[in-house]
This record gives structure tokens, sequence and C-alpha cells, in this order.
């Protein structure tokens, strides 16, 4: 099974990231093989509708889930048009979250937020 | 001439100004560009109002000619369109009306449909023409509106100036009658964000209204800032004076700027406003104040005219 999470830095013992659209990486983890793959989210910059770009990575990433603290009602369309599960990340590092994913202990994200629209979500 | 009424926040007296100062003049134009709620008419009352509606251009997918080849999912800066499971999706909340992504569709397969967005009321109140822009509950963007206010000005303008042609060649004027500018008073919205650059593009002067505050003086230092960056000539108006120190007055001090009035923090004016009567046609000493104003502020485009020259 393949993942992607918003990642703050490089390694599985960094932070998961707060933003989803503006995160710095997006990490796709491997579930099977443990292969980290780390993009740069190119959608961090741009002026606006960052949250559609940054889903436009992950689906064309063909992964089957998202591990998010939150997510935009833009990029939630997106995401769920293309049938990717969201899931709510707690605080921690990556590697924490990924063994409580494996475990079955992380929710679905169900409140999507309408978007901050460059008014703060950082 | 364009008078652009602009405040770095809320509720300062853009509205009072500019009603009142597009009052005291023989003839005026207001555009209310506060799109996002515009107040003005509940003033001026204008009567004979005409509707336009106003349409933005959103693209549309023929989904049979696209072939997912993206070009326009890449182009688009603001991340308007994205390509989901073989079908283009088109976020038209999102997307600023630009048309690139219809120019660089190499299948042909972008069209543009029009969204309606808002509209303008156009009436007319003793001396005033009135012009309000309307923005639809909902929508992201009201700067399509605001051009079409600024343009529809322009019209008028031009037709007032081949009226007044006229009248001069036919004597009407009367011998000694100076052609005269036709006056605009631009209310624009608060704040210093794109609507109001849209709304002072065109401005010949920006008058600056400031409550004496310390978060007044804040906000004036924005619009300060905004209209320096623009090279707008530019005045303030200081309004609600009370006795006392007052911020935004310490800070045209520091920076030169001129103080071309200074409106009262009184019960009189505050119970006319409430009860939405325009001040300077219930009394003289407004006529006056609002008079004087108007007539700084031609001295000092005239003089800005003489010193840019």
């Amino acid at each position: 099974m393949k993942l992607a999470i918003p990642v703050e830095a490089k390694g599985l013992q960094k932070k998961v990231c707060t933003s989803f659209g503006r995160t710095p990486y997006f990490l796709i983890y491997d579930t099977d093989s443990r292969v980290e793959v780390y993009l740069d989210n190119s959608a961090a910059a741009t002026q606006g509708g960052a949250g559609i770009k940054a889903a436009q990575i992950i689906v064309d990433s063909n992964v089957d889930a998202l591990l998010t603290p939150r997510c935009g009602k833009n990029a939630a369309e997106v995401l769920e048009d293309s049938g990717i599960k969201l899931f709510k990340t707690r605080d921690g590092s990556i590697k924490d979250n990924l063994e409580d994913f494996a475990a079955n202990k992380l929710e679905v994200l169900e409140e999507i937020h309408a978007g901050f629209h460059n008014h703060g979500g950082k | 001439m364009k008078i652009a009424v602009l405040s770095g926040k809320g509720g300062t007296g853009k509205t009072l100004v500019s009603v009142n100062l597009a009052a005291a003049a023989k003839s005026a134009a207001y555009m209310d560009c506060d799109i996002e709620e515009p107040n003005g008419h509940l003033f001026l009352k204008p009567e004979k109002i005409k509707t336009a509606i106003v349409y933005n251009k959103i693209p549309v997918v023929d989904e049979n000619r696209c072939t997912g080849c993206r070009i326009c999912v890449d182009f688009c800066k603001f991340n308007a369109l994205a390509y989901i499971s073989g079908k283009l999706r088109i976020f038209e909340d999102i997307c600023h009306s630009c048309g690139g992504c219809q120019l660089f569709c190499p299948e042909d397969a972008l069209w543009e449909k029009d969204k309606e967005i808002g509209k303008i009321e156009t009436g007319v109140s003793e001396n005033v023409q009135v012009l309000t822009g309307i923005l639809n509950t909902g929508e992201a963007s009201g700067i399509p509106i605001i051009n079409r206010l600024l343009e529809r000005g322009s019209e008028m303008e031009i037709t007032q100036n081949i009226a007044d042609a006229a009248n001069e060649s036919h004597g009407i004027g009367g011998i000694g009658s100076t052609k005269t500018e036709k006056l605009t008073v631009i209310d624009c919205p608060p704040g210093s964000a794109c609507s109001v650059m849209e709304s002072i593009k065109d401005a010949d002067y920006c008058l600056l209204v400031a409550e004496p505050t310390l978060f007044g003086s804040h906000n004036l230092r924005m619009v300060h800032e905004l209209v320096t960056l623009f090279k707008k000539p530019h005045g303030v108006v200081l309004n609600k004076c009370l006795e006392g120190e007052n911020p935004s007055e310490i800070f045209c001090k520091e920076y030169s700027l001129p103080i071309l009035a200074k409106i009262p923090f009184d019960h009189e004016l505050g119970t006319l406003n409430s009860k939405a009567l325009i001040a300077v046609r219930e009394q003289e000493k407004y006529r006056k104040l609002f008079s004087s104003l108007l007539q700084k502020i031609v001295e000092e485009v005239a003089y800005e005219t003489v010193i840019g020259s």
C-alpha cells in the first residue's frame, strides 16, 4: 500500500507538517517495501490554490491514502474524486504516525476546513 | 477629476466623507467601489435606478476533445484546474478569468461561459450621479465589478463632457463660465488589498480618512504606504476628532502629510448620519466644511499638476 504524508523535513524521525497544501515535502511511503520517496511540493510557493495543486501531486503519485493533520475543501474534492482515503495524523514523528496507521489507530479525517486562502494555516 | 477616498480599516468615515463631498460639489458622480457592502446609496437614495449584471468568464471543458495533456493545468498560476481520474476539473471560485487555459489548449477543448458575479446600479440623487457596485454573496473577487464601475464612470464622464461642449457652443453656458471638470468621488473598500488598488488606479487624488486612535494611525500608515507606492498625490481627513492627543495627527506631522480637514466627533453630525441623511444637504456648517475640503483638494491637485509637469 502506498501512503502520502506532508512532512516538514526528510527522515522518518521528522515531524508531519501541519499544512497540507503548503508543506515543503511529501513523503510517499510504500508499506510493503518500506521505500521512502520524498517529493518537493511545488505547490508550496504558489500564489493561490495550493491545496488543489498539492492534491494533484498526490493523485499523480498513485497513492492509496493520505495521512494529514488537516485538509481544505478544494484539495479534499480532488482527493475524493480519485478515491484516495484521508486519515488524520496526530502529534509526533512520521514514524509514530506510520506505526499508528499500521495498527489501525489513525482515524478517518472528516473535518474539512473551508481553506485559509493565504490567511494563515502554515 | 477623480478623488478616491480610502482608509486602512472599516468604519473610519469613508462613506460619510465621500457622499458629502459629492453632495457639496455642483455636479458629481459618486462611485461605490465597496462592492462587498456598498452603503453610499442608503444616504444618497438615488432614483431612476438602472441595473446592469456583471459577468465573469469561467472556462468550460469539452470532455470529448480533452486529451489530458495538462497544458492548462500547468499553465494556471492560480491552480484553478486539476486533472483527476481522466477528467479535467475546474474550480470556478479559484479562477481569475485570465483566459490563458483556453488560449493554450492545443485541442480547442476549452471555451468560456459567463458566470454572474454581481451587478452595477446607476441612479440620480439631486446633483449626484450614483454608481453602486454590488458583489454577489460568496463570490471570491469583486475586481471585475470595480473595473466595470470605473469604465462606466469614464463613459458617463465622456457623455457629460460632450453635453457640456454642446451647451457651450450654443452659448447656454453663459459668458464667463469656465468649463469645470466633472468630479468623481470613489468610495473605496476598506483596507489596502487588491480591490483598493483597483479602485485607486485611475484616481487623480487619494483622500485618506483616519480615526484619532493608535489603531487608526496604524491603519493610516498602511494606506499611506499604498498611495506612496502608487505615486498618488494624497492628503488626510481626520475624522471623529476629540480634545487631546490624536495619534493619526502625529503620524501626519511625522510624514508631512497635508491635513485637509478635521471632522469633529460631534453629536449632531452623528445623529444626521445615523438617520442616513447627508449632512451637507441638512446643515450649512457642514456644507461649508465639505466645500472647503473639496476646494483644498482641487488646489492640491492643481499644485501637484504644476509640480509634476
